[in-house]
């Protein structure tokens, strides 16, 4: 299974439903080894940012195993809307 | 016998338990590793209550080794969190990959207050940006440092 930002990105929209994943490989040579993600999606709602962040990791639990470092925020869409107001 | 010896052995490698804010600064080395030794296995139900605070990380909070690890030293120390048990698990693969299974989270760095995970970088992060640290560590009894430092500015 190769690792790819889109991989990473699909994999977030269909199991947990994202409306909107931005990810980013952040290893020094693109090589796939850490990634950060922002995840947005409904199924967030009421959720603790714990159980958020297992959400996510449970999704990706196969890839996790072969990224070294991985940094994720996960927010509801209410929560992006706000975010990204000036 | 053997058996004993292996574990003492493996014990000494788990046992990398060091405490910090100890006096002067020195890292003084706890009691875990004769605690480890005597269970011949890592108990980390245990090992997570026995101190308010509990850090699995990369390195020691003097040196740590790797970013993320380096950034939950970081936040603690800003909130005056100096005492709390962190254990190096690059010194032991088998702390590394026990607490792994035993959170059921696959990163390190990891935090625990009062026996429960709290998560790891992402999360104490985002705590200390939305003041809930601060909540949650005077659910712990301990007051954090920033709010004597907002009162020092007014």
């Amino acid at each position: 299974m190769e690792i790819t930002v889109d991989h990473i990105r699909n994999k977030l929209t269909t199991e947990i439903g994202a409306v909107h994943v931005e990810v980013e490989d952040t290893s020094p040579n693109r090589c796939a080894a850490s990634f950060k993600v922002l995840v947005v999606s409904p199924q967030f709602e009421g959720k603790p940012l714990l159980q958020r962040h297992r959400m996510v990791n449970t999704c990706l639990a196969e890839e996790l195993k072969e990224i070294h470092a991985f940094e994720q925020k996960t927010l509801t869409p209410e929560q992006w809307e706000k975010q990204r107001a000036p | 016998m053997n058996t004993l010896v292996r574990s003492a052995v493996r014990c000494l490698r788990a046992g990398t338990v060091c405490r910090t804010g100890s006096i002067n600064g020195q890292v003084l080395y706890g009691s875990a590793r004769l605690l480890c030794a005597a269970a011949g296995q890592t108990d980390f139900a245990d090992m997570v209550k026995k101190d308010k605070v509990v850090v699995f990380m990369k390195g020691t909070p003097s040196q740590p080794m790797c970013g993320f690890s380096n950034a939950v030293v970081q936040i603690l120390r800003m909130h005056g969190v100096d005492e709390y048990a962190a254990y190096n698990v690059l010194e032991d693969q088998d702390l590394r990959q026990g607490v792994k299974a035993f959170s059921n989270w696959p990163t390190i760095p990891q935090v625990f207050f009062n026996g429960e995970f709290v998560g790891g970088c992402d999360i104490l992060l985002q705590m200390h940006q939305n003041g809930d640290l601060v909540e949650e560590l005077k659910k712990l009894g301990i007051r954090s440092a920033l709010l004597d430092a907002e009162k020092d500015k007014n």
